[in-house]
């Protein structure tokens, strides 16, 4: 596995001294930020009338959840449509119906059921409301503990996840297009913009892990690949229609290790299961010992595809959201001179984590399938 | 932390979202996207193989021109060698052959110079026994004019006779 090029870039070392320094900024205004957010929780649920302290945790972890509203500009948000499914009932409504509300103060009722929003996921409303005025029973941690609706809306990362679907069939089906109209021919335009990628992906990716076997899996690792570059990129991009966190979000990146996982147990040849459940050339004690062993590792596998994209991206997110919020946690305007060129700083390393990530996600998926379809001699 | 929770309605979106985007962009786009681009790469390796081919060929063809040149540049030597050798031979046979026909020229002109050399005196001599008796005559009838002169001929005449 020769993929030791795409690390080597020039400014390594500059990037390792930024990030050396930024932990170092961060770690220390984290913990200072860190106090303030559970200061300000605490805070908050006991007296709140009085103005709240900005809570740099909140703010960024609110921005990298999804969400039921898109947030324009100011205090304009765009609702939307919220779909939910109980005991074979559907209810639909738009999310304006809840109005700013995200404490579970606005109930909305539709056909006999009443429901409340509370950091953006949706409950069964209670019959009355707490000391807060809030229509939710919350439980030490301040948490709702009321029942949720099965919650089928289209929220913000859905709505991202149709856009990109979309933008990738018209980028790809009209390179497509590109391909059949000069065939023979060099590429052009768009085409040969991502001829490289895809050459990238084909030689770099796919053929050393995989083999001979690589045209198989070819739509599969190409699709995944620029599935989570597009939506890395789209992430970076912070107003509409870019700004939602798909790749960050741990349902998208569950679900693309899961066609790893499922690809690789449904090309999985003999040997791979031999060397799972009956491992050759050891004693048989051994052999037991290793099959919960081997079984634990099938699921880490994908386990860990699915962390380090969520990890990754969310934590790139988070970064670059607490760089900017430091201007308001100081409340200061001379702040911004430090954490604007640091947070562009980061936000150039994010258009590489999106491709190094993306990269990572199919060399491995790549790796696992060819472990499970390797012939052994 | 609800970071970590997966939201049911994500993951059956995403779920729905990808198999369709894999499915079609699979058969639509990198069904021939990759095919075009292997049939691309096959046609450049033809390509440059051909080119290989050619530029052997091309190779091989030069050392043969330069040999048939050789070759050729041999027989032209060969050829004005044979021609020089030739000509030489014309010439110097030509040579022999005008002296010889000279020579025979220039003894045919000898003959017939002597011929008419003796041909000439043979005349000559008949003329000149002519003019003689002529003369001879012209003589006698000079001399016989007189008897005396006459018999003294006679006599010497039979002088002669008897004498013999």
């Amino acid at each position: 596995m020769d993929c030791s090029h795409v690390f080597e870039f020039k400014f390594k070392r500059l990037i390792v001294v930024f990030t050396l320094f930024s932990a170092f900024l961060l770690s220390s205004v984290g913990v200072k930020a860190q106090a303030d957010t559970t200061h300000a929780t605490e805070k908050s649920h006991e007296a709140p009338a009085e103005k709240e302290k900005f809570n740099i945790g909140k703010f960024a972890l609110h921005h990298v959840a999804d969400s039921h509203s898109w947030h324009v500009i100011g205090d304009t948000y765009i609702g939307l449509p919220v779909i939910l499914y109980d005991k074979g009932k559907v209810f639909m409504f738009n999310n304006s119906e809840f109005g700013h509300d995200d404490e579970a103060k606005v109930v909305v009722e539709k056909d006999g059921q009443r429901f409340v929003k509370m950091h953006d996921k949706i409950y069964f409303a209670s019959e009355v409301a707490n000391e807060h005025g809030q229509y939710v029973e919350l439980n030490a941690e301040h948490h709702a503990e009321n029942k949720r609706p099965l919650d089928f809306s289209i929220t913000k990362n859905t709505c991202t996840l149709f856009l990109s679907v979309i933008i990738m069939l018209l980028v790809f089906l009209s390179v497509a297009r590109n391909y059949k109209k000069r065939q023979g021919k060099s590429p052009k335009g768009l085409a040969s913009w991502l001829e490289p990628v895809i050459l990238f992906v084909r030689d770099d990716i796919a053929k050393p892990n995989l083999g001979h076997k690589y045209e198989r899996f070819m739509p599969y690792l190409l699709t995944v690949f620029f599935f989570i570059w597009f939506n890395n990129m789209l992430g970076l991009v912070p107003f509409l229609p870019g700004g939602a966190n798909l790749t960050g979000n741990i349902a998208v990146t569950m679900v693309l290790a899961i066609f790893t996982l499922l690809l690789t147990v449904f090309n999985g040849n003999k040997h791979y299961w031999q060397h799972i459940f009956w491992m050759p050339n050891v004693p048989v004690p051994i052999k037991i010992f290793l099959i919960p062993l081997e079984l634990i590792g099938v699921l880490t596998k994908p386990i860990a595809l699915m962390i380090r994209l969520f990890a990754n991206i969310t934590a790139g997110h988070i970064l670059v959201l607490s760089l900017i919020c430091l201007i308001f946690v100081f409340n200061s305007l001379f702040v911004s001179a430090a954490s604007i060129p640091f947070a562009m700083f980061i936000g150039a390393i994010e258009l590489m984590v999106a491709f190094i990530q993306a990269f990572i996600f199919t060399i491995l998926s790549a790796l696992f399938i060819g472990m499970a379809v390797e012939e052994h001699h | 932390m609800d970071l970590l929770i997966p939201e049911v309605g994500l993951v059956v979106f995403q779920t729905i979202a990808f198999l369709l985007l894999l499915l079609i962009l699979a058969k639509f786009a990198w069904k021939p996207v990759l095919g075009a681009i292997k049939e691309r790469e096959q046609s450049i390796d033809d390509a440059l193989n051909k080119a290989e081919l050619a530029k052997q060929e091309m190779a091989r063809l030069t050392s043969q021109n330069e040999e048939l040149m050789k070759q050729a540049r041999a027989e032209r030597d060969q050829i004005l060698k044979e021609a020089k050798t030739l000509k030489d031979s014309i010439v110097n046979e030509a040579k022999t052959q005008a002296q010889s026909e000279g020579a025979k020229l220039i003894e045919k002109a000898r003959i017939e110079i002597e011929n008419q050399k003796k041909a000439a005196l043979a005349e000559l001599k008949g003329q000149v026994s002519t003019l003689s008796l002529d003369i001879a005559e012209r003589v006698l009838r000079n001399q016989l004019d007189d008897k005396a002169k006459q018999q003294d001929l006679v006599n010497s005449l039979l002088k002669d006779v008897e004498l013999n």
